[in-house]
């Protein structure tokens, strides 16, 4: 399979970037969208370019280190990561447009290369349980309805590769950090810090230069791991109530 | 002292005490909700409105006197047209607060996005796209038809104290109609993407609701939109005259 | 006292055999391990060790690399306890690193199920199951450890999956008889990481941790004999920079990734771990490696990495090839008396649920023979139709729909419909640094943790017990252990200056420079290529003597090309994906090494090794007690010069060393 990719290249945060055109040929369908890249750089070395930069690590869909956009889309047409898209999924002869994240808060670094660390913040800004180690409770102490601890994974299956981000027109953090109130608020052990957390989470997210939920829904479609667009008004809802409660602790 | 050095590092951030107001205005997520709560506002209004403008299909005694009602709620409690004052100023904070709230989370929120994919690609359903625009459609359309049919500005055949030959009046001239029409439209599809948005935005959503609201929404865009441009077509079409 | 190993002086005709020599050394022995009882141990373990006064923790300062299960865990721990934590990762967020990528659950000894499970038999099964080559008294702490991070892990809120009735569920894991593995779904690892990543996450924030995303280390600074920094590049802006401390703490992972293909993720590296290793941290085991038998074989010479399935998969599924080789009809076309249940006929009471070693190497021999299936005929079948028959494909999707959607996203073929291809793959290494009972190197304040250390597992892991390892080591071990070396030890800043802090700068530098200057005519990645495909087919699933010969043959040939032929493409003073591939890559064409002569110095089999020549009179491995019931301890003393051997002897006084059958 013979492919035109047109790959956005920039060579440091500071650099102005552009769209630079590149024809591959002898891409394998079976080759995943990442291994495609491997093989455009294997090509790029020995012709004395610069190879494309681009974040990976896992390539098994779970660390949430590789993301980038494939023809307006984050993670590319199909609801999986990168890493875990495959070229069957292409055609000969096509072109296909592949860009960073694009949001304030996740400034280009270089090439698909972007700085997340925004999203540390936020967690660090109340998405834990305080328990220093040592201080557990027997783990059988509080049971947990199974609906509930249900819930709980389900919302901590979140990656934090920022597709919701790069997706969303606003550049908005909502799904991120709303996976990760949920996850938290909705478990007894999340209890104590309930008000604390979702206010200072809401607070980070916003200082970090992440925009507004327009409730546009384009985050929970590029979530690879389905974080429902709900847990946002999940959030929202725990938001309000802190507030009005002016976060006295739960 | 040894205590208290290994507490301090087991300390983290300290709680916050924000006042209420300042800190749901400051923050997305309450900007969003006041936007919520007086949209919410506007369109129990809205509901009101558009089976009051139902009326004029019985005629014009029927629709000057509920016009003349409206300013005598409330009394003897209230003094005349008191009640209509104060829903004139809750309404008018609702739309002032919608209107800044609005500009400044999309200052906000083009600011978060400073650039675009050179791929472009058309992203959500059209009422969500154009509640930006759809809102400042609106509000152009507020101002003009406060302009029209209450203080009979740019009505030039109106009288006041008869509503009912001022709305034929105006609805004769196929311009303002026209307008009208498409400022219901746009009336729908804001209420459409906004009924369901405001419900996520203050909670009252989950994934078992989820559909309830979309639905309550499409049912309440259209029946405004149907309720509302059912005059000037009763007036188009004779019907009302 | 040293002796030369003459039969591994070889023959290879440029005269690199000088390379195959290694030296015996005085032995190595733990000395921190108390005597007494094993299940008193830890206890008097913590009661003797010194303690640092908690005014004066925020005095002392540790590093710690690595942010993965262990790393993670020590970080929040230490930062916890009041010390000053400078931490490291390559990754772009603490979050990322390869622990959770694990799948299956975690191990502890809870005995919930009131099976007869206990610390005692969790100590059992792992020493068992390590194949007689792990430390008594450290599988011991780690059984007893277990119970303790259920508790830490359910109050940092990791949702485990639960009953009905509200509390946790458990199950049985790699052919134990108790059901002690717990779990969250098929992402254990994932959640278990997260945990550690939000406390400390938490210490981040409040400042007790400074944290380094994108930073790898490239060397470790020893001043008088004690580790005391690193030197670590910034992978964005390229400057090299030094950190100094009064502890390091490793908690770099493993180094499976020398094979090129494996399951580890793409950047993990031994490049900390070899580095501490070069300036005198001995190396232990690193031909224990462990293989996986059922992950989705390559698809093409593009294959970039391997994707584990889960092994439960092998409960209802039955493994086959073509009787004849080279048969490349459709698997449906083939008839039922022409195909080779070949681990039922081999392995009639066991079948398809032999352990992970011997499945592997079944599968391996069925290639070999020729009749393997897939592109290149690296493959065996897992096929369902039976069960699907016999369950419905109901129950059947119930079971492991989610794993065969992976399957089928990754290669477009329908499980329920055409075999699943399956072939091994390395996923784990219980090789690493050597460590004492305090988790401490032979190297004074540096310290080994999670699957950087060698471990608790000896020649083999359990299934399960990764997890376990990873945070025993970093939430409970290592934060007690290493007061005892801060409290014992002066604290005094070592100057920025210090001729060793340059020297060390210098080194990391220089060796940047000379990789970028090669400009040669071939990517990094075709010598990780072909160093990984050499390692696998001579130091993989079956050893032999001549096989690992021609590798430490071909090793130092392939070292010298790379460091003519190598081309680096940018500089050093930006993000540079290629060079850090380059740069680790020449640590693996060290480390490879030494893997090849751990193997061939132990002619005997056991666990994760296998030679040829050491089989039981079925074909089997066979054990040699009598000469190898030692940990290999290595002395680094130059590249491509003689390594020396430290044995430590190990003792089992609690389980008795048996031979393991399965026939």
């Amino acid at each position: 399979m013979n492919l035109t990719l047109r790959i956005w290249r920039q060579r440091t945060a500071d650099a102005a970037g552009a769209m630079t055109s590149y024809e591959v040929s002898g891409i394998s369908e079976d080759m995943s969208f990442l291994e495609m890249l491997d093989h455009l750089n294997e090509e790029l070395i020995l012709a004395g370019d610069e190879p494309v930069a681009f974040d990976h690590d896992c390539r098994e869909g779970i660390c949430g280190a590789c993301g980038m956009v494939i023809n307006g889309q984050a993670h590319g047409p199909e609801r999986t990561t990168t890493c875990q898209l495959h070229m069957r999924h292409f055609a000969d002869g096509d072109t296909v447009d592949v860009e960073p994240w694009r949001a304030a808060a996740f400034p280009v670094v270089k090439d698909l290369v972007v700085d997340r660390s925004a999203f540390d913040r936020v967690i660090g800004s109340g998405g834990y349980v305080s328990v220093p180690t040592g201080s557990a409770p027997e783990a059988h102490a509080t049971p947990v309805p199974k609906p509930v601890a249900d819930l709980a994974f389900e919302h901590a299956e979140c990656i934090g590769c920022g597709a919701c981000v790069a997706a969303c027109p606003n550049g908005s953090a909502m799904l991120f950090t709303s996976a990760k109130v949920v996850h938290l608020n909705a478990l007894p052990q999340g209890a104590p810090e309930r008000e604390s957390r979702v206010l200072g989470m809401v607070g980070a997210m916003d200082a970090e230069g992440f925009g507004g939920c327009t409730n546009t829904g384009e985050c929970a479609t590029a979530c690879p791991k389905g974080i429902p667009l709900q847990s946002i008004a999940t959030m929202n809802r725990e938001f309000l109530r802190a507030s009005l409660r002016g976060g006295r602790g739960a | 002292m040894v205590l208290a050095s290994g507490s301090m590092a087991l300390a983290t951030r300290t709680e916050r005490t924000p006042s209420l107001i300042g800190s749901v205005w400051r923050s997305t997520v309450g900007k969003k909700a006041v936007m919520a709560v007086t949209g919410v506002i506007m369109l129990a209004y809205l509901v009101a409105h558009m089976l009051g403008n139902l009326k004029v299909f019985f005629g014009a005694g029927e629709f000057n006197h509920y016009g003349a009602w409206i300013r005598t709620i409330g009394e003897p409690f209230l003094h005349h047209k008191w009640f209509l004052w104060i829903a004139r100023v809750v309404l008018g904070s609702a739309v002032v607060l919608h209107g800044v709230a609005a500009f400044q989370l999309s200052r906000r929120d083009l600011a978060a996005r400073p650039a675009k994919y050179a791929h472009a690609r058309r992203r959500a359903s059209y009422a969500t796209r154009t509640m930006r625009w759809g809102g400042v459609i609106l509000a152009l359309f507020i101002v003009w038809h406060i302009l029209d049919l209450t203080t009979l500005t740019v009505n030039p055949n109106a009288e006041e104290g008869r509503p009912y030959e001022n709305l034929v009046a105006s609805f004769d001239r196929p311009p303002v109609t026209a307008l009208y029409i498409v400022a219901m439209l746009a009336l729908g599809l804001h209420i459409r993407h906004g009924f369901w948005s405001a419900a996520q935005t203050l909670g009252a959503n989950s994934p078992r609701r989820d559909r309830l609201f979309k639905v309550l929404a499409n049912a309440l865009a259209l029946l405004l939109t149907c309720g509302f441009i059912a005059v000037p077509v009763g007036v188009m079409t004779g019907v009302v005259s | 006292m040293d002796t030369t190993l003459n039969d591994t002086l070889d023959n290879s005709p440029d005269g690199t055999g000088e390379y195959h020599r290694y030296r015996v050394g005085a032995p190595v022995a733990d000395t921190k391990a108390p005597d007494g009882p094993i299940a008193e141990r830890w206890d008097r373990r913590r009661f003797e060790a010194k303690l640092v006064n908690p005014a004066n923790r925020r005095k002392q300062t540790v590093i710690v690399v690595g942010t993965g299960l262990a790393g993670g865990a020590a970080g929040a721990t230490l930062a916890e306890q009041g010390y000053r934590v400078v931490q490291f990762c390559y990754q772009d967020s603490p979050r990322r690193a390869h622990s959770i990528a694990a799948q299956g659950g975690i191990n502890a000894a809870k005995n919930y199920r009131n099976d007869g499970d206990s610390v005692h038999r969790l100590f059992y099964d792992t020493v068992k199951g390590g194949d007689f080559r792990a430390r008594e008294s450290n599988v011991h702490r780690l059984a007893q450890v277990s119970v303790e991070i259920i508790d830490q892990c359910v109050a940092q809120g990791v949702p485990f999956a639960r009953e009905y009735g509200g509390l946790l569920d458990t199950r049985s894991f790699g052919g134990v008889q108790v059901s002690r593995t717990f779990y969250a779904r098929g992402q254990t690892g994932q959640q278990l990481l997260l945990g550690a990543y939000q406390a400390l996450s938490r210490q981040i924030d409040a400042g007790n941790v400074e944290m380094h995303a994108r930073t790898e280390m490239l060397d470790l600074i020893v001043v008088d004999g004690r580790a005391r920094g690193i030197v670590a590049r910034d992978l964005i802006t390229g400057a090299v920079g030094t950190y100094l401390a009064d502890a390091v703490v490793l908690a770099s992972g493993g180094y499976g990734n020398v094979f090129y293909l494996s399951t580890n993720a793409k950047n993990s590296n031994a490049t900390a771990a070899w580095r501490a290793h070069r300036r005198g941290a001995y190396f232990a085991n690193p031909c224990f490696t462990q293989i996986h038998p059922t992950c989705i074989p390559r698809s093409g010479d593009h294959q970039s990495k391997l994707t584990l399935m889960s092994e439960s998969l092998r409960n209802d599924g039955r493994i086959w090839v073509p009787k004849a080789k080279g048969d490349t009809r459709p698997p449906a076309s083939i008839p039922e008396d022409e195909r080779d249940y070949y681990l039922e006929r081999i392995y009639p009471s066991f079948g398809n649920l032999v352990p992970r070693d011997i499945a592997s190497r079944a599968a391996k021999n069925v290639c070999d023979e020729g009749r393997g299936v897939g592109p290149g005929g690296q493959g065996v079948y897992l096929d369902f139709a039976d069960a699907i028959t016999r369950l419905g494909r109901e129950a059947v999707e119930a079971k492991y729909g989610n794993l065969f959607e992976m399957y089928e996203r990754i290669t477009a073929e329908d499980p329920y419909r055409v075999p699943m291809r399956i072939y091994p793959a390395i996923h784990y290494t219980m090789g690493g640094l050597w460590v004492d009972y305090d988790l401490q190197t032979t190297l004074p304040g540096l310290f080994a943790i999670g699957e950087a250390n060698f471990s608790d597992h000896g020649a083999n892991r359990l299934g399960a017990s990764a997890l376990m390892q990873g945070l025993a080591d970093g939430y409970f071990v290592l934060p007690s252990t290493i007061n005892d070396f801060l409290a014992r030890h002066p604290h005094d800043a070592v100057p920025g200056d210090h001729p060793a802090v340059a020297e060390a700068v210098a080194e990391v530098t220089d060796r940047l420079r000379r990789l970028l200057a090669v400009d040669g005519d071939r990517t990094p990645d075709s010598f990780h290529r072909e160093l990984g495909e050499l390692l696998w087919d001579e130091c993989g699933m079956a050893r032999t003597d001549a096989g690992l010969r021609k590798a430490l043959d071909r090793i130092p040939a392939l070292r010298e090309e790379f460091w003519r032929r190598v081309k680096v493409p940018g500089t050093g003073a930006e993000l540079n994906q290629s060079l850090e591939k380059a740069n680790r890559i020449v640590d693996y064409l060290e480390l490879a090494e030494l893997m090849c002569l751990d193997a061939l110095h132990r002619t005997e089999s056991c666990g994760g090794h296998f030679r040829e020549e050491s089989r039981t009179p079925e074909g089997e491995a066979a054990r040699k007690d009598d000469e190898f019931s030692y940990a290999a301890a290595w002395e680094f003393t130059g590249t491509g010069s003689a390594p020396v051997l430290h044995k430590e002897d190990l003792r089992f006084a609690y389980v008795h060393p048996t031979q393991r059958s399965y026939a």
